[in-house]
């Protein structure tokens, strides 16, 4: 569905980028600045914050530039 | 008092960084500029109502799924599955598939031929007035009740996790959802849905991921969760020979008739909340498609619900209690299991984004509530009892007013839940009041050509009348559970499912003996109403991939495939 202009797939595009480039952000900032153990989540040696934050990063960027209004258009 | 000590309370289990402060924060944004981007798209009664009816299938199909993934779905079923085991997970299989594939194969046509704008609509148009008020005026109490319900959900999560502080939360919650709702009508609730969708499962889908690494997969996991309970939590169906052989008290009987014949076909047959996204369908094709689009996703969301309440299970070092049990202990209850396993496995910015896929999935319960409560007051209620002369614009106007009300009552519900004991529990007595009956009338209207205004309106009243009934005879005498649950051992999600059972019966009984005994309607009336005596359009010369039929039997195989697997 359009949306007439903007696309529902655009919106959801923008919250994926934004959402998975924070995670991403926080995640590397971890990655070189570990917490105290006791401090850490479980599993924190996976490091999950960076490669989910990079994955929605990646989904969202081409959601975004795929429904882009400009490209719609 | 200062600001910060009326927003927090004095404990809570994690504290949100500052990145988790602007990602939900973020949400929050997003979802309120779509309401103003949409609200030039809202002007007629067909916009606002029904969102312009030109949604394609996905959005319809995710937009049908997302407005059920509530707080029931999200926090009750997850503690659900910590009680009972994998035995919630009928619920989303035999309690929801069926019935989806059902929706679309069989009624959706009716609903979309009719192009009524709501289900006590098409009661209208099959049965008469007395039927569709009658529905209408049980659906509106209905809906602000499920609204109350999600408001309280979210806001305890809010406290547990967050120490926010309960009214805080509800009236944040409250006032965006009345926001982009009212500026938008039923279209910005479908892109809101939609949108939810994603990051619902952007957000919670790391918990099963990391849990089952944990754990060190499945079969470890079963390992776990029966030295720690028994074996009966991790099987479908092998306990339910006997009442007493399973977690949940309840016999096969109960899930296959009373959930999977009744109220799974009750709620996603003809509870408007869910069945308005399908009716703003683009065309006939989409809205077949859509409920099946739907039903494939269903099949998934164990994956983000029940899987995390048996990781709790397996995992969590403290036991969960029933929530009276925790507010007299100061434990935790059932409830908190995913709030809790979301702090276990997420550091900054993923918790964020997992509180903002809660707070995502109970404010698209809400606002599905809201939106269908609107539709259903202003066209069944309002148009036929109190103005059926206004115009386009004027009836737009009172959704919008609705809306607001709409809130402000479901805010006052959720003050009530605040006192139950239980979310589930109470949830599960409201379905059974309203919807089992509802769906006999509906189904009986749309199959069985002789049955008549009278029948519908007096069966469906007797069969709600008899639910709560068998209700309230509980209440006041407990041992009448074995009477209208088959067993003194069966518990409240148990006696559920038979109320829900024996209130279809006595609504189809009644239906079926008034039919027989008044003057049936010709059937030059019944045309575009009833099978038999309408054509039913044709979705066209589509190629076998295309076609709804073919997905749906691919549903019903994949179905079949995961009981037996998990039997």
């Amino acid at each position: 569905m359009a949306g007439r202009s903007v696309s529902i797939w655009f919106f959801i595009g923008i919250s994926l980028l934004i959402n998975g480039v924070l995670i991403l952000g926080a995640g590397l900032y971890e990655y070189s600045h570990p917490p105290a153990p006791e401090a850490q989540v479980v599993l924190f040696r996976l490091h999950a914050s960076v490669w989910w934050g990079g994955l929605l990063t990646l989904i969202g960027g081409l959601y975004s530039w795929w429904y882009a209004p400009s490209r719609a258009r | 008092m200062s600001l910060a000590a009326v927003f927090l309370s004095s404990s809570s289990l994690v504290h949100l960084a500052p990145v988790d402060m602007v990602i939900v924060t973020f949400y929050f944004v997003l979802v309120l500029a779509i309401g103003f981007y949409l609200k030039g798209q809202a002007n007629t009664g067909e916009d606002f109502f029904m969102a312009g009816r030109e949604m394609t299938s996905w959005v319809a199909g995710l937009s049908f799924l997302s407005a059920n993934l509530g707080a029931l779905e999200l926090m009750g079923w997850a503690g659900s599955a910590y009680q009972y085991g994998i035995l919630a997970t009928h619920w989303y299989w035999i309690g929801a598939i069926p019935a989806m594939l059902f929706l679309a194969l069989v009624m959706m046509p009716f609903y979309y031929i009719s192009k009524t704008h709501s289900v006590p609509g098409y009661l209208k148009l099959r049965f008469g007035e007395p039927s569709r008020i009658l529905s209408a005026v049980s659906f509106a109490f209905m809906t602000v009740l499920m609204s109350g319900v999600n408001m309280f959900a979210m806001a305890k999560v809010m406290q547990i996790v967050l120490g926010w502080d309960l009214n805080f939360s509800i009236w944040v919650s409250s006032l965006t959802v009345a926001v982009y709702v009212t500026l938008g009508g039923l279209r910005s609730a479908i892109f809101n849905e939609v949108l939810q969708f994603f990051l619902i499962w952007a957000g919670a889908l790391l918990i099963p991921i990391l849990g089952l690494y944990e754990a060190g997969g499945w079969s470890n996991l079963k390992v776990l969760i029966t030295q720690r309970a028994s074996e009966q939590y991790v099987h479908m169906w092998a306990g339910l020979g006997s009442f007493s052989t399973n977690p949940m008290g309840i016999h096969w009987t109960g899930i296959v008739f009373g959930l999977g014949a009744v109220i799974s076909m009750g709620y996603w047959t003809t509870d408007f909340l869910v069945v308005q996204r399908i009716l703003a369908a683009k065309d006939i094709r989409s809205a077949e498609m859509a409920p099946i689009i739907g039903a494939g996703f269903k099949m998934l969301v164990p994956i983000i619900v029940i899987l995390p309440g048996l990781l709790g299970l397996g995992l969590l070092p403290m036991k969960l209690v029933p929530e009276s049990v925790a507010v007299a202990t100061h434990g935790y209850s059932y409830n908190d299991v995913l709030p809790l396993m979301l702090a276990r496995y997420c550091g900054p910015g993923l918790l964020g984004l997992g509180i903002t896929a809660l707070i995502a999935g109970f404010m698209s319960g809400m606002a599905g509530n809201v939106s269908a409560f609107t539709t259903v007051w202003t066209y069944d209620i309002y148009r036929p009892l109190i103005n059926s002369k206004g115009s386009d614009g004027h009836y737009v106007s009172m959704g919008r007013w609705t809306t607001v009300v709409g809130v402000l009552i479901s805010v006052g519900t959720a003050y009530l839940v605040m006192r139950s004991a239980s979310i589930m529990d109470y949830v599960q007595a409201l379905f059974s009041f309203f919807i089992a009956p509802l769906f006999g009338t509906v189904v009986l209207g749309m199959l069985w050509k002789r049955a008549t205004g009278a029948g519908g309106f007096w069966g469906l009243l007797c069969g709600t009348i008899s639910s709560v009934s068998m209700w309230a005879w509980v209440k006041v005498d407990p041992s009448a559970l074995r009477y209208v649950a088959l067993s003194p051992d069966a518990k409240a999600i148990a006696q559920d499912m038979y109320q829900a059972l024996w209130s279809f019966l006595v609504c189809v009984t009644v239906t079926v003996v008034v039919s027989l005994a008044t003057k049936p309607r010709p059937d030059r009336e019944l045309v575009g109403l009833v099978y038999g005596q309408t054509e039913i359009p044709s979705v066209g010369d589509l190629p076998l991939y295309q076609k709804p039929l073919f997905w749906a039997a691919i549903v019903a195989v994949i179905f079949v495939v995961l009981n037996i697997i998990f039997w």
